[in-house]
Parts: structure tokens; sequence; C-alpha cells
């Protein structure tokens, strides 16, 4: 029959495609690496300088769209099919360490020469550490800084960016009555969590209490940041809008329509090739309530999995992309900044006079909570800060909601602790 | 007679607009494919290429290693496709001519699977073939794809007219009942055979979801999953993702095209139901 | 809606036989004839049972728990809930936005590929046009597509700037829409595309139907001195009775599993706009790993399915 014959025909076409891009010969070990965005493209480039230091050794690397990368993992992970390595959002190693997916990277660190944890920035190092165990080295830093106009900002009486909040404020004031009415100084897309949960987070608060168990919102040092967030809006200072109602930020700062917004190390280069040459602009570090404030440690690192074959060929990549001529190479590729001290002591990073207020940045910056749910509790952040910006709620409202939806996202790790602990 | 002409006129005027209508993404589909990059993003848009460049085509089987995910579509159509044909065919059979305790109570059943979306099992499915090791695999997409409740009851309806006498006939010769399945009931059913096959390699072929889930090793992507990787890499290039699509959906327009007789007909004998 | 009286035998099909009169005789022994059913249908109930029916039943036990991320790490960390999940949803605002957005597609989008279908049926079947193969397929061809690149290609049709369809509404004055990016017109834009690719399929059902319709019901009505108007609301509407029951209960059963759509076209955005319940479904089941709540998710959309399906049913009793 017509449809036996074409199984007969079809099956080992199949079984030759399964076992098709495996290990080519005994001795040659393939080494799987997922990469996300411009980093997963980026990668290629590098891989072989790596292959060539290291016969036998073969890198295959597979890009994956951020907007797919959390589902990609999860399911692999879940499903038993995950890479040898992988590019992972720092918010994202808690949950897969939660997963006991991933190795322990401690001992390989201690009998390591080329990462050497001394080097990294501490705020950074601490994203990868959960309940004690390293889970992953840091390949690149992100971390949320001022991007502003300093002629607007000179104009309204401050040569130099602000450090305090008090400053701050004032000095977003007189460029809004520089401005007029319906014109805004400072944008903060509603719907971004970065900007409130930083502001929040730089009286020193913790998002959560009590072993991560419940939330921690209502603690006066995170209302105070979350206050002065909501304020910016009540003033009139920031326009409550998400992203994407603003069609071109770049135009709107070019024409001196904004003068502030607070982002990351990617947008060096966005501006660069988006603003006219001769609209000036320049980075800050974030003011903080009683002087130079704190942002958040973000990023991305290497781990490797615990379901790997290959774990010691794996380390040999981890530890060449984390050595500081390669990372050196990574950011002027990307744009991503390295995580270690040495990279930044080359003229490259050192004389870049936008990258300097991310230096002074990344030596206070703090981690997100290293819980699972992570990221879900800043999602609810955001949500919780539109609508007290939208007028749609009070502080205390917002701030006592927030509690309650974060507390009901930990019960089932209140749970699992308290079983745990034999409470 | 005038009033006659008039209406045809109008007839074919609202049947060309309407062909026109549903031609025309595709046609810019392929014009944008053709375009040099860039020029698919300009205002006005064009319909039609300045110069026509097949080097997104080009960078698609090389730099992107299409022909490898159309290959794995391919293969898993194929296999799914096949297997089917035998699984169901035998299923429809015998609902249709054999007797047996407990048919239409188990028919019944299965037509109640047809309201249940198949989202609702996806879940479960998925952490089902974890446990058989599938996940990550061909068969993994193909196994859940091999029997459906939709080509059980397109054969039943068609082996329904096959004549008790044709079979009763081979029975009273002593011919074992899978005898008769090979040597009479095929033959007579290759028709909606036809269409079955047809039907089932295009939805596997089309099918995103499942695989979506299932596979996470890109060498093992099927086109509409690898298609979709690609939207959120490339945004930013319109006629490369065009000439994906074109590439996508060539085959399955092809099929259609040679072989629309048993596709439609079968639609058609799909909407009789009893 | 199995047991409704078919639309017509299509062209194509042979004939069916009349229904028996008298009983056959068994050549057979009803054991052996048992047996030999068993084997046939063994292969097909096997794989149905086991990867359908057996994971929906699984699914139905998972919705009443809080299977999670930490459940797939350790198989003790899960908890019976009851109907937890449930009232969660319920009370979760963004499922509600999801059966809206769900429900708004499936009513607004399903009449309207229906009605098109339809209307496309209506041209084909009439007798003064010719090449009526040649735009049967060209109506069709959509169809047969696969949704993933269509979504792709419409995407780019869909460009504020640089797309087809602003243009060609600039030509008659309307200024350009943001169709993906406004929360408006989001949706909107995914039941054009839906109503584009499907409407080929029911228009297959709709002229199979309309030729079944004996000539002469036409010819009285004609006589009696209906218009075309009159001919087609007494005559062809109820006619088709049966077909657009059909059309209509597998149509909306189809356009509740929204998904391909909104996932390549907006992600569910903007502002929630286009997520569906599917999309929900799968973002919770898959991105979140809240297996339990996406479980629930799942079946909610299983009994309003249901009681779409039986509410089109018992209408149509009541009708006939």
């Amino acid at each position: 029959m017509t449809g036996r014959t074409v199984r007969a025909a079809v099956l080992p076409l199949l079984a030759v495609l399964g076992g098709c891009g495996g290990d080519a010969g005994r001795d040659e070990v393939t080494v799987r690496f997922w990469g996300m965005g411009r980093e997963g493209e980026v990668v290629a480039e590098l891989v072989p300088e790596f292959e060539r230091r290291n016969p036998g050794i073969r890198v295959q690397v597979q890009q994956i769209p951020w907007t797919a990368a959390h589902e990609k993992l999860l399911t692999a992970v879940v499903g038993g099919a995950t890479p040898d390595v992988a590019q992972l959002g720092n918010t994202w190693v808690p949950e897969l360490a939660a997963l006991n997916a991933l190795e322990d990277l401690g001992p390989r660190v201690e009998g390591s020469a080329a990462v050497d944890p001394a080097d990294y920035f501490p705020g950074s190092w601490d994203t990868n550490v959960v309940d004690g165990r390293l889970r992953g080295i840091p390949w690149y830093v992100d971390t949320r800084v001022l991007f502003y106009r300093p002629d607007l900002l000179a104009a309204a009486g401050y040569p130099e960016p602000p450090v305090t909040w008090e400053a701050w404020r004032d000095a977003l004031r007189r460029m809004k009555a520089r401005m007029g009415a319906d014109r805004y100084p400072i944008l903060l897309p509603t719907n971004e969590w970065p900007q409130p949960v930083a502001l929040g987070m730089q009286t020193g608060a913790e998002l959560l209490r009590d072993g991560g168990r419940r939330g921690n919102f209502r603690d006066p040092g995170f209302r105070r940041g979350f206050e002065f967030y909501v304020s910016l809006f009540r003033e009139g200072l920031a326009p409550a809008v998400s992203a994407s109602e603003v069609s071109n930020r770049y135009q709107e700062f070019s024409r001196g329509n904004l003068a502030m917004v607070i982002t990351g190390p990617w947008e060096i280069g966005e501006f660069s090739s988006r603003v006219p040459p001769e609209v000036p602009w320049a980075t800050a570090p974030l003011p903080g309530p009683d002087g130079p404030g704190a942002s958040l440690a973000l990023g991305a690192s290497l781990v490797i999995f615990r379901g790997s074959e290959h774990r010691d060929a794996a380390w040999k990549l981890v530890e060449f992309l984390s050595e500081p001529e390669q990372q050196l190479r990574f950011y002027e590729l990307t744009g991503d900044l390295p995580p270690r001290r040495t990279p930044w002591e080359s003229p490259v990073l050192a004389e870049n006079r936008h990258a300097a207020a991310f230096r002074a940045q990344l030596e206070r910056v703090r981690p997100l909570p290293q819980v699972p749910e992570a990221e879900q509790i800043v999602n609810k952040v955001f949500e919780q800060g539109e609508r007290a910006a939208r007028g749609q709620a009070s502080v205390e409202q917002a701030l006592a909601a927030l509690d309650r939806e974060v507390d009901r996202i930990l019960e089932k790790r209140r749970w699992i602790l308290d079983r745990e602990a034999g409470r | 007679m005038t009033g006659s002409r008039a209406v045809k006129a109008l007839l074919y005027a609202q049947l060309a607009v309407g062909a026109v209508l549903a031609l025309l993404p595709m046609v810019w589909m392929v014009s944008a494919s053709l375009m040099p990059a860039g020029e698919a993003s300009t205002f006005p848009p064009r319909l039609f290429p300045r110069e026509v460049t097949f080097e997104h085509y080009v960078a698609l089987f090389t730099r992107l290693h299409l022909g490898r995910y159309f290959l794995n579509s391919a293969g898993i159509a194929l296999a799914v496709t096949s297997v089917s044909l035998l699984v169901n065919s035998m299923a429809g059979y015998a609902f249709a001519k054999l007797r047996f305790r407990g048919r239409d109570r188990t028919f019944r059943l299965l037509a109640t699977g047809l309201v249940v979306p198949v989202q609702v099992a996806m879940l479960p499915l998925f952490l089902l073939m974890k446990q058989l090791g599938l996940v990550n695999t061909y068969w993994g997409v193909v196994i859940p794809g091999m029997a459906s409740i939709f080509g059980i009851f397109l054969i039943r309806q068609y082996a329904l007219s096959i004549p008790d006498d044709l079979l009763d006939a081979a029975r009273m010769d002593g011919a074992g009942e899978l005898r008769i399945f090979g040597s009479i009931v095929l033959p007579t059913i290759v028709p909606i055979l036809a269409t079955l096959a047809i039907w089932t390699f295009l939805s596997t072929w089309n099918d995103f979801m499942w695989p979506l889930i299932v596979l996470s090793d890109e060498r093992r992507y099927t086109l509409p999953v690898a298609l979709a990787n690609l939207a959120g890499e490339h945004v930013q290039d319109t006629e490369l993702m065009m000439a994906g699509s074109v590439l996508t959906i060539l085959p399955v327009m092809l099929v259609f095209l040679f072989l629309q007789r048993y596709y439609v007909q079968g639609v058609m004998v799909g909407s009789v139901k009893g | 809606m199995l047991e409704a009286p078919e639309a017509g035998v299509a062209a194509g099909a042979p004939a069916r036989t009349s229904a028996p009169a008298a009983p056959r005789r068994r050549f057979r022994a009803p054991g052996e004839e048992n047996r030999a059913a068993y084997v046939f249908l063994a292969p097909a109930l096997l794989l149905i049972g086991v990867f359908f029916f057996l994971p929906v039943a699984a699914a139905l036990v998972l919705s009443f728990t809080d299977f999670d991320l930490y459940s797939v790490a350790d198989p003790a960390n899960v908890r019976w809930v009851g109907l937890r999940n449930y009232a969660r949803l319920l009370d979760t605002p963004l499922f509600w936005q999801a059966m809206g957005n769900t429900l708004y597609f499936a009513l607004v989008g399903g009449p309207l590929s229906i009605g098109v279908s339809l209307a496309a049926a209506l041209l084909l079947n009439s007798r003064l046009v010719r090449f009526k193969g040649f735009f049967r397929t060209v109506y069709f061809t959509p169809f047969v597509t696969t949704l993933v690149a269509v979504a792709i290609v419409w995407r780019y049709l869909y460009h504020t700037r640089y797309g087809l369809l602003n243009y060609v509404l600039g030509w008659v004055g309307i200024g350009p829409v943001d169709w993906l990016g406004d929360p408006r017109w989001a949706m909107p834009a995914i039941i054009l595309m839906a109503v584009w690719k499907s409407f080929g399929y029911n228009m297959l059902i709709f002229i199979a139907g309309l030729q079944a319709i004996p000539e002469e019901l036409y010819e009285a009505a004609r006589i009696d001195g209906a218009s075309a108007l009159q001919r087609f609301r007494h005559v062809t509407l109820p006619q088709l009775g049966p077909t657009l029951l059909f059309v209509g209960v597998v149509t909306l059963i189809g356009f509740f599993q929204l998904f391909v759509e909104p996932y390549v076209m907006t992600m569910g955005g903007p502002l929630r706009a286009t997520t569906s319940v599917v999309l929900l479904m799968y973002e919770e089941g898959f991105r979140w790993w809240r297996m339990g709540y996406a479980a629930a998710v799942a079946f909610v959309l299983f009994l309003v399915t249901l009681a779409a399906t039986l509410v089109q049913l018992r209408l149509r009793k009541e009708e006939g």
C-alpha cells in the first residue's frame, strides 16, 4: 500500500535528521549554547576564536527571541531537553535554580584562573547566588541611569546633574516651568518596572520580608521611594503614559520636549545614532534620597545545565566568554557592559564619557529578590505604580494592594518553606 | 437581454473584486520577497519590485538553514499522513460496516471529543510526552497526530455507502475481515483516502502550537515554528520574512492546486453528517 | 450536532444505500465480528484515548490542584485545592479581558466569516456565472495557507506607515490607523485577517448546500411572484438551515480557539486587547508554568464552547 511504502521511506529520513547535527566524531564534543536577542547573534562571532583555542570542541549557537525565551527555557527544563550553556537574564536564575536545573559553579570557580570573583562588581555577582550557591557567572550587566540634556538642565540652573531627590525634583520643576504646561521634562513609562522598583530600593528597603515569604511594600523605606515616584506624575513632571504610547522618544528628546529618561546601556548606541550630533546629551548616575543613589543589578549570566553531558567543555566556554579581552570584544559588538572591573580599565571603556556614569553606578547596584517569582512581583509593582500615577488609587491603596497581590503570588513558596522548616 | 447582461456584469465585477481581495495579500507577499532589502518599507508602498532579487531566498537557505526546517516539516507531515491513513480508515470502516457491541455508544463518545478544544489536552500531553521521553523529538510531534476523530468520521461517512452485498459475498467465500478490508474496502474508498491524505498533510504541515511546545532544539523545528522564531528576531527584515512565508506556504499551495478536486470533494462530503 | 439531518449529498460521493428494510443475514458469528472490530479499532482508539482523552481528563484533575514550577521540581509540592483555581480566575481581571476579547472575536468574526462565505457561495452558485472552478479555487486559497506565514504577511500589511491597507485607505481620505498598536483597532484587525483566511471553507459547504436545494422550490416561489430577496428569505435560508447550523457550530468552535494570530502579530497586546483565552492559557501554562491554573482556564474555555454549541443546537430545534 502506498502509505506503507511512503512510511518506509520517511522513517529512515527522520532518523537521519534526528541524528544529524550531533557529535561528528567520538573525540569531538559539541557544546550547545542558547543565546537571546542581539547577544545570541553576536556570540557566533566570538565562537571561532574559542574553537581555535580548543580543538575538539565545537559550539552550536541557537538564537532565541527574547519574547519566547522564558517559555522555551522552562519548557526545555521540564521536558528534559536543555542545552549545555545558556544566556539567562539574571531574574531567571533563581527560577531555574529552584527547578534544580543549574549546576553549582562554586567549585569550578575556585579552581579557575579566568573567573576571579573579586574582579566582579559585587551587586552583579550576588544576583547569581541563590540559597548560598553560585548558579551562574555574570556575562554582562545592565543597570539604569539618567540620560539627559545637559543644556536644558544647565539653563534650569543645574550645570551639574542632581545627586539628591530634592535637587532632582527641583531641577525638573524648573525645566517644566521653562517648557510649558503640556511638556514633561522626564519620561517614565508607566508599564516599566525598573523605575519604581529602583526608586523604592534606593532607601535600602528590601522588596520582600520574612525570608522572601511576604511583600514588604508598606515598609517606610519602600514607601518613601514609591511616593517620590508617584509624585513625579502627580506634579505633572512625567506624563502618565506607557512605552507604546510614545511614538519616538528620541525625536522628542532632540526637540527639547523631553529632557530626561531612565534607561540602560543599550541606549548609548541608540542615542548616538538617532539623536542628531548637534544635540548634546549625557549620562549620570541616579540621584538618591540623600546622595548618589543605588540602581538595579540587572543583566545576564552564563549558566550550565545539570542535564548537560558536556559540562567540562561547557565550563571552558564560560571561562572563555568571561575573559576580560573577550568581554571587551563583546562590548564592542553589542554595547553590553562588562560585569568585571578589568575590562573597564581599557581605553575603549575608560575614555567613553557616556559609559562613565554606568561605571560609577555599578558600584552601587542592588539585586532583586532571589526568588523564582521575582519577575511576577516586579511586574505587579509597575501595575500598582501605574494606578497610583494615573490617580486611580492613593499611595496607601496601591501599596496595600501590592502587598496583597505579592503575598498571593508567594503563597506557594511560603507553604513549601514552612513545610521544610517544619513549622 | 440587457437586464440579464447587466446582472451578469455586476456578478462578474463582484467576483473580480473578491478575487483581488482574496489574492492581494499573497501577491504582495511574493512581490515583497523579491524586493531588495528595505524596498518593502517605503512610502508610498510599492506593489511590484523595481528590480527582482533572489537574495533573500538564498539567505534563507544558506545562512538561516531553512532547508532543514523544510525537511523536518516534510518528514513529519508524510509520517503522520501515511500512518493516519491506515489507522483512521480501519476505524472508520469498523464504525461504518462492522457490527459490534457498543458501536453507537463508542461513536457518540468519540463525537463529543470534537467539541473539546484541542489546547485543553496540550498541558498534560506535554507532561506525558516528558514521561515517555518524547519531548524535543520528531515522534513527540508525530504521535499525537496519528489518529484523528475527524478522519475517522470522514472515512465512516464514505464507507457507509459500500454495498453490504459486496462484503457479505466475500465473507461467504470465507475471506477474513482484514482480507476484505485490504482487497475490497480500500480500493473502494480511494477517493476519500486521497481527500484525507491531502487534508492530513495540509493540517500537519500548517500545525503550529503543538510543535512550538514540544520542540526546543531549533534543528528540529518545523517551518511554521522556525518562521515564527525568525519573525521574532528579524522584525525589521520585511523582505526576508516574506520570502520565508512564501517558502512555508508554497508546498501546501502546490499540493492543494494539483489535488484540489479531492480536497474540495472531501470538504463537501465532510459537511454531510449522519 | 451529528444527529442533525445532512444538508444534501454533495456531487462526487456515491449515493447512500437506502435504510435496510430487513435484517441482514449474518455470515459471521457475533463474537468473531466483535473481535475483528476490536482489531480494526484498536490502533485509532488507543492513540486517541491515550493522547487525547487521557490528557483531557488529566487536565480536569490538574485544574483542581496547584501544580506549578515547584511541583515540577518536586512532585511532593502539589496540593489539592478544589475550586480555588476557578475562583481565582473568575476574580482576575485579565481572565475576563481575555474572555471578552475571545467572545468579541468569535461573535463578530464568526458571523462575519459566515456571511462572507454565504455571499461568495451565492455568487458562485448563480447560473449566470462561468469559470466557477477558477473563482472557487481563488477564494479557497487563503484557507489553505499556513496561518503563521499569513499572520506575518498581514503584520506588514497593517504597518502604520508602509502597509498597503493604510495606503489604500488613504485614497479615500481615511487617516493612517495604527492597526496593531491601537487597542481599539487591534482586534478588528485580527478579525479582518481571520475572516479573509477562513471564509473559503464555509463557502464550499454552502455551495454544496445550495446545490442541494431543489429547483422546483425556486420555481414555485417565482410563480408566486416572489422577488429575489423574498426567494432568498423564504426558500434559500430555510433550506440551508441544517447547513447553517453545522457551519455555525464548527466556525464558532474554531474561532473560540484563537491563538496563532495574537501570538505572532501582537503578543496579546496592545494593553492586552488581543489576549485570547487560549493565549492566556499558553502564557500561564508554558511561560509561568502555573499548570493547575492554566488547566482551569482551558476547562472554562471548553465549557463556554460547549455552551455555545448547545445554544445553537437548541435554537435550531426550536426553529425546525
